[in-house]
């Protein structure tokens, strides 16, 4: 029984068979074929089609190097919309697209393109396609390129990354690579090796003796960083997904490895020769073919010609005859080679043809003949003659796999004796060794057939780009090879040009008259191979995104009901809905309630910052605009810090919590900003100020008691100080116990209300909840959120930094410029507010609004005054109704906002005018402050 | 990813930092000029070279401080601690 | 005085028959001479189009362009080619939809495609507090006579169908600017090239400048690698390289130069066609002509020239991408680059006149320059031949730094430009 496929060279039992299926046909592999041994092995000679002509195109290579198989696996959400056949390992059910030809691969009738291919050569669309406009043709031209499906929904896998750190990082696990690992590892060197196929090579039972060797197999180096940092990709799960193993394995993973220094093991990559239609289904390098041999007994054909103009071919043709192929011809561009490579080839009864190379193939839908043109000693073709082949095997030399030494910063250069690219100067950390050091023998002979239609001689074959695009390129004055490479795309697509690297040179170089060595490379841009976006991403998917803040009490709120939102990066009751009731009505009722009787707030995410120390006082009165020196223990304030700009940075509470310990309070948002700059100030301007800054945010929770009721309730939790007015006014601090746990209480409001902000420690909160509660059940007390709040500070005037501030408002804009002039001792920003533009009299300004009756001011409108000359003169920063009378209010950042008092402006929302507003003080509510005083 | 030698930590990963831009601040006097103040808030010296600057271990020891680096190629000089002249 | 060759489809055709061979340069490379009236230093977008509308509109032919390298190896060609115009300020807002009106004629003026694809931009809000913030932007945007208007999410979810469907961070509207999309950066080079050469100025490329001539506080020369030129004024167009550049000529900038990334995936069927962006999630994720998703996020935050990023910063970006549309993580990351961009302390560029008479800037453009070109060409040459600021540069002054007038669009509006 013979092995699935009419050009498998073994045989294999019925058991051992895979089915898969391409582009909606069965066939049969093996155990160990790829995707591209198995479509060969079963004769599949039309793999895809080319971008642009659509031309067909047969496997190329058997590496990652592939330009043509490039094919799609699966579908739905599991779809991998492009991976080269040669690296993907065949599993049983596989399904296998192609995704190009319409109506089909095998019979595509776009190929008409082909025959005017003239017309589109490089850059001929930015010579038309202008009128009437481009997205007319925009469209089609995407759909014409017929690419990869994208997955239809979220990616099944997940994908880990591993950090890592060694002396010597070896890529490559070829002889070379073995060699080098053994040599450190033996010398006493942490070694990580990393080789792209399944296992290593021979000869590893030393290496395996070595314990500080760790390799790692599957894997590629892909992305070399600063400082020697290099990322590896490795496949995983042995399925193509995570999924096939229960997913209790990674489809891939990143290694992140710091090393020492990277010895390079990379190898090289064969280039083809060109020559005319050398793109035809059934031509492919010569290694590649060998490999096909080896790993998988696969022939590359039945007629089998080879093509060479160096000695690495010599041995393939002996594999291939000895396995029992037809070799009908050698062909060698050199007029002699080494004697014994000959030697051996002939006694198999090869023929070989010296100064001879390709010119022409033919065959419409893949090879049948080749013509072979023989060369004179000035490389000119004399005579030509054809032989019928199904396979043309071609090695036009080797360039060397350096695309990590380039990205570490190294520069290359191409070298006329090796016709490669070389280093120009050895990289410190860097190492070259093996066929990447020194490629296989003999590049000495001609590349590129001297004769036939440019146009029709391929050097990128993923992206359709001919010799003649290179030569209409310099033609047309892009002669920089950063411009030939993006006016005709060369090596721009998922190969990222591996193959055609070095004829592509030389193409440049006589089209420009020059020698390819005074060409600039052009650089290596990472990663070295299409690398899986899931896995430079990691577990940062999903909920793994951002982490998510919660207040201790969120638990007890979630059972109250609470309708959560993202509050900066806090997780934050907005409002308490009742069932049924939306969120607009539950802050209406919640508003209502703090105004009539009382509420509980969550105010946990509020920063803290304690500044400890003899100089505590005194460090704290350098960034706010306010004079602190005068605070008295048990006081509070409430404070603008600024930028040295002069730009409201953050504002909050300072309290003197007793001689040498003060407490911030900050925005919730910018506790972690706040924190840092009082740190940077104490480190880097001061380091002789006796002060530690401490944040306690997550420390200590805070549950606003607020509304005129509070007291009552507060009293009933039984303080050990006393709670009434006379004893403890607005704006104090009491250090006191509640509930058998320490607590600090503040009477600051920014509600407007009668308020006691109750610090506990976090663990103690949900208890102090409960109990506010169910003391002022006979009150009517019930929770309030964000919404409200934001609301009821706004009737107040009160400031809610990043609405009614941005990045340029600074104190006297929202007036605080009285304070922030009168204080005497510099702080910092204060010498700002003198700048010209920070005084001019047209800034905007904070204002109060009031509307009428019949509509809303929108939060987000913009403002025109009457007469005014300008687009905009203001907008809306906060917005509600007054709780006094119903009416829309608002507070607004307006031109001179100060000046246009009883001035009516025009609300502007969505384009349209909505409604008019009265310019009003930006106080709606209680302006004496009688209630918070109460 | 640059690989920062904190001196109070020893050599750590880029993602463990806090840039500060540049250091050795020396601010004008109060009494400078509108242009000698704002020159300092916002010129700077952008050097396509050596640099010295400041850099915060936030996820490490919390420390500021001063590095000597090569703008172009990346390499790290000297680390010194703040208050340090790094001559 | 148009000299070289016009381009239609029947010149492609007719070309075409000839198999291209006639194809004439579609710039040319004249030797530098020894004195010009005035010397554009930077072969970038900005200072092409400036060399363009010098010989253009105001018919100065005595122009040389110099670049160190080669014409668009810059941040012109580095850039995710996102061209839009939705700016808060009324003084960013008049400039950049000057740049993208000329932009939606630039294909017909330049007779050369730059593959403009108009299929908007959306800026997504993830709360009611953000949304707020964006209503705000939309209005200023509209206040300024540009369009822009306000999406609900059912709106934005089908324009995109792609979107996370379980996000993270909840998508609960944005901000669209229908006639914002993309361009293609190497064309719109390429095309100003073309159309400066063929109008008279002279591209002079692997020329850099090593220093200037000044007399009495006036420019009247500059040092180049091919010897001095001689001219009456000076525009320096170059983005990262703009301090040292402006040390020769003797004065200081406010720019810190820094590490901006860039990556694109592998080709796919088309499946995205506006441009998205988020300020929260920070990344701007949008699909090329040639299918590729491109992919662009914060800047590497320190000084530096080498042009490579930090994976951890790459990481960032994709995650934020991932996060916006989760069916990506299966395709591949085939390309990723950086470049240097110059940030100002306000992110809004600096534009006019500098302290040497005679001597014009034009950087600062950070991470935003791209859809800025065609605008900055204009009012750049405009300064230049009157030495007068453009009316609609006044406001990017140098000397605002000095005033304290910055113009903060990143704070005014919450999203990086």
């Amino acid at each position: 029984m013979s092995a699935p496929g009419p050009y498998r060279l073994s045989t294999a039992r019925q058991d051992e068979r895979l089915d898969f299926s391409f582009d909606g046909r069965k066939f049969y592999g093996v155990h160990g074929d790829t995707v591209a041994s198995a479509l060969l092995a079963n004769g599949v000679r039309i793999v895809s089609r080319s971008f642009k002509f659509h031309r067909p195109r047969g496997i190329f290579s058997a590496g990652y190097e592939e330009p043509n198989a490039i094919v799609q696996l699966h579908s739905g959400a599991e779809v991998i919309p492009g991976e080269r056949a040669p690296l993907v390992p065949l599993i049983p059910g596989l399904q296998v697209s192609s995704r190009v030809g319409w109506p089909s691969r095998s019979f595509d009738l776009l190929r008409a393109i082909d025959y005017v291919h003239p017309i589109f050569a490089a850059g001929f669309y930015n010579k038309t396609f202008i009128w009437p406009s481009w997205h007319l043709y925009e469209g089609w031209i995407r759909k014409l390129a017929g690419l990869g499906h994208a997955p239809t929904g979220p990616d099944p896998d997940r994908y880990d990354t591993c950090h890592a750190h060694c002396d010597v990082l070896v890529i490559g696990g070829g002889e070379a690579g073995l060699a080098a690992a053994v040599s450190a590892g033996s010398a006493g060197q942490r070694v990580l090796l990393v080789e792209q196929s399944n296992e290593l090579g021979t000869n590893t039972q030393r290496l395996r003796e070595l314990a500080q060797v760790t390799v790692l197999t599957r894997a590629m180096a892909v992305i070399y960083y600063d400082h020697d940092l290099v990322a590896l990709t490795q496949k995983v799960s042995p399925t193509l997904s995570g999924e096939s193993a229960n997913g209790a394995l990674p489809r891939e993973r990143l290694w992140l490895v710091r090393t020492g220094r990277v010895i390079l093991a990379t190898g090289g990559i064969e280039q083809p020769l060109i020559f005319c239609n050398n793109d035809r289904p059934g031509i492919m390098l010569a290694g590649a073919a060998g490999q096909y041999l080896r790993r998988h007994a696969v022939a590359p054909g039945r007629e089998v010609v080879i093509a060479t103009n160096n000695d690495t071919a010599y041995p393939i043709a002996c594999e291939l005859r000895e396995a029992g192929v037809d070799v009908t011809a050698l062909v060698d561009a050199r007029e002699e080679v080494p004697s014994h490579l000959a030697a051996e080839l002939r006694a198999l009864r090869v023929p070989i043809h010296f100064s001879t190379m390709p010119v022409d193939t033919h065959g419409f839908s893949g090879l049948k003949s080749v013509s072979l043109g023989t060369l004179n000693n000035r490389d000119q073709v004399t005579a030509v003659s054809t032989l019928p082949c199904d396979a043309l095997l071609v090695s036009g030399g080797w360039s060397p796999a350096l695309h990590l030494f380039a990205q570490a910063g190294g520069k290359l250069s191409f070298s006329e004796l090796t016709r490669t690219f070389q280093p120009v100067a050895p990289h410190p950390s860097i190492e070259i060794v093996g066929d990447a050091a020194s490629p296989p023998s003999g590049a000495g002979a001609i590349r590129v057939s001297p004769v036939g239609s440019a146009a029709r001689q391929w050097i990128d074959l993923r992206h359709d780009v001919t010799v003649a695009d290179i030569e209409l390129s310099v033609r047309e004055n892009f002669v920089a090879v950063e411009h030939i490479k993006r006016y005709t795309t060369l090596g721009m697509s998922m190969d990222q040009g591996k193959i055609g690297q070095a004829p592509a040179t030389e193409v440049i170089a006589k089209a420009r008259g020059m020698a390819p060595s005074q060409l600039a490379h052009t650089t290596f841009r990472p990663p070295f191979v299409p690398v899986t976006l899931g896995t430079m991403v990691g577990r940062n998917v999903g909920d793994f995104y951002a982490p998510t803040r919660r207040t201790p009490l969120h638990a007890i709120q979630a059972e109250a009901g609470a309708l959560f939102d993202d509050f900066g990066s806090w997780r934050r009751a907005a409002a308490f809905p009742h069932p049924g009731e939306s969120r607009d009505a539950a802050v209406h009722r919640e508003i209502k309630l703090v105004r009539a009787g009382v509420g509980l707030y969550d105010a946990s995410p509020l920063g803290k910052i304690e500044l400890i120390g003899p100089d505590a006082l005194d460090f704290a009165d350098r960034f706010y605009i306010n004079n602190l020196m005068t605070l008295k223990a048990g006081r509070v304030r409430y404070g603008l810090m600024l930028r040295e700009s002069g730009v409201i940075f953050d504002d909050g509470t300072v309290t003197l919590l007793d001689e040498d310990r003060v407490l911030l309070t900050t925005t919730s948002g910018g506790a972690g900003r706040v924190a840092q700059w009082l740190e940077e100030w104490r480190q880097c301007e001061w380091p002789n100020s006796r002060v530690v800054v401490a944040p306690v945010t997550e420390q200590w929770a805070s549950v606003a008691l607020t509304g005129q009721h509070a007291r009552k309730i507060l009293e009933r939790l039984q303080p050990e100080c006393s709670v009434s007015n006379e004893d403890f006014p607005h704006l104090e601090f009491r250090k006191t116990r509640v509930l058998g746990s320490e607590a600090r209480i503040y009477r600051v409001s920014f509600s407007g209300e009668l308020t006691y902000e109750i610090n506990v420690f976090s663990h103690k909160a949900p208890a102090l909840w409960a109990a506010l509660l169910e003391e002022g059940r006979e009150f009517g007390i019930g929770p309030y959120g964000v919404d409200a709040l934001l609301q009821l500070r706004m009737e107040k005037g009160f400031l809610h930094l990043g609405a009614d501030t941005d990045g340029t408002t600074v104190p006297d804009d929202v007036g605080f410029g009285k304070p922030a002039a009168a204080k005497q001792r510099h702080y910092i920003g204060k010498r700002s507010l003198s700048l010209p533009e920070n005084v001019r009299p047209d800034r905007l300004q904070l204002v109060g609004l009031r509307g009428a009756r019949t509509a809303g001011i929108p939060i987000g409108s913009h403002l025109r005054l009457p007469d005014s000359g300008q687009a905009t003169d203001g907008w809306v920063t906060s917005t509600g109704l007054c709780s006094a009378d119903g009416m829309p209010v608002a507070l607004a950042l307006l031109r001179a906002g100060r000046q246009q008092t009883d001035k009516v402006t025009t609300v502007h929302d969505e384009g349209r005018v909505v409604t008019t507003a009265r310019v009003v003080s930006r106080v709606f509510y209680d302006e004496p402050g009688a209630r918070m005083n109460a | 990813m640059l690989r920062i030698p904190c001196p109070y930590c020893g050599p750590r990963d880029e993602a463990e930092f806090n840039y500060g831009g540049p250091t050795h601040i020396t601010r004008p006097q109060l009494s400078a000029t509108d242009t000698e103040w704002s020159h300092y808030l916002y010129f700077r010296e952008n050097p396509k070279g050596l640099y010295r600057e400041r850099w915060l271990h936030f996820a490490g020891c919390g420390q500021w401080f001063n590095v000597l680096r090569d703008t172009v190629t990346h390499e790290i000089h000297q680390a010194y601690p703040m208050g340090a002249s790094g001559e | 005085m148009l000299i070289m060759q016009r381009y239609s489809l029947l010149k492609v055709l007719g070309h075409g028959l000839r198999r291209n061979r006639d194809w004439g340069p579609a710039w040319r490379s004249p030797a530098l001479k020894k004195s010009y009236d005035i010397v554009v230093i930077g072969g970038g977008g900005h200072g092409l189009a400036t060399a363009y509308f010098l010989a253009r509109k105001h018919g100065v032919r005595s122009v040389a362009l110099l670049e160190r390298g080669h014409i668009g190896q810059g941040n012109s060609g580095r850039n995710t080619q996102v061209t839009r115009s939705n700016y808060f300020y009324p003084v960013s807002s008049s400039f950049f939809d000057h740049s993208l009106q000329l932009y939606e004629g630039l294909g017909r003026e330049l007779n050369f495609n730059v593959m403009l694809r108009q299929d908007g931009m959306i800026v997504l809000a993830h709360s009611l507090h953000e949304l707020e913030g964006t209503r705000r932007w939309a209005n200023a945007i509209r206040m300024n006579g540009v369009d822009a208007e306000i999406l609900s999410e059912a709106e934005i979810r089908r324009q995109v169908p792609i979107l996370n469907s379980r996000p993270r961070f909840p998508i609960v509207g944005g901000l669209m600017q229908r006639r914002a999309g993309i361009s293609r950066h190497d064309a719109t080079v390429w095309g100003f090239a073309r159309g400066a050469s063929d109008y008279g100025a002279d591209l002079i490329q692997n020329c850099e400048v090593t220093g200037f001539r000044k007399s009495g506080g006036r420019v009247i020369g500059v040092e180049t690698s091919a010897g001095v030129v001689n001219c009456g004024r000076v525009v320096m167009s170059v983005s990262n390289h703009c301090s040292v550049l402006a040390r020769l000529a003797g004065f200081d900038l406010p720019i810190s130069t820094m590490t901006l990334q860039a990556m694109v995936t592998e080709p796919i069927e088309p499946i995205l066609d506006p441009c998205v962006i988020s300020g929260l999630i920070h990344a701007y994720v949008s699909q090329s002509d040639r299918g590729e998703i491109v992919i662009g996020g914060a800047a590497d935050v320190f000084t530096s020239y080498r042009q490579r990023g930090s994976f951890h910063v790459t990481r960032g970006i994709l995650a934020a991408a991932l996060e916006l549309f989760p069916s990506f993580s299966r395709l591949k990351l085939m390309r990723q680059w950086a470049g240097a961009v110059d940030i100002t302390p306000d992110t809004s560029p600096i534009m006019g006149l500098t302290p040497v008479q005679g001597l014009y800037i034009n950087c600062g453009w950070g991470t935003g320059g791209y859809k800025a070109i065609p605008a900055g060409g204009d009012t750049m040459a405009h300064t230049a031949v009157y030495d007068k600021p453009h009316p609609l540069i006044a406001s990017f002054d140098l000397a605002r730094f000095e005033r304290g007038a910055l113009i903060d669009e990143g704070a005014a509006a919450g999203v990086a430009h």
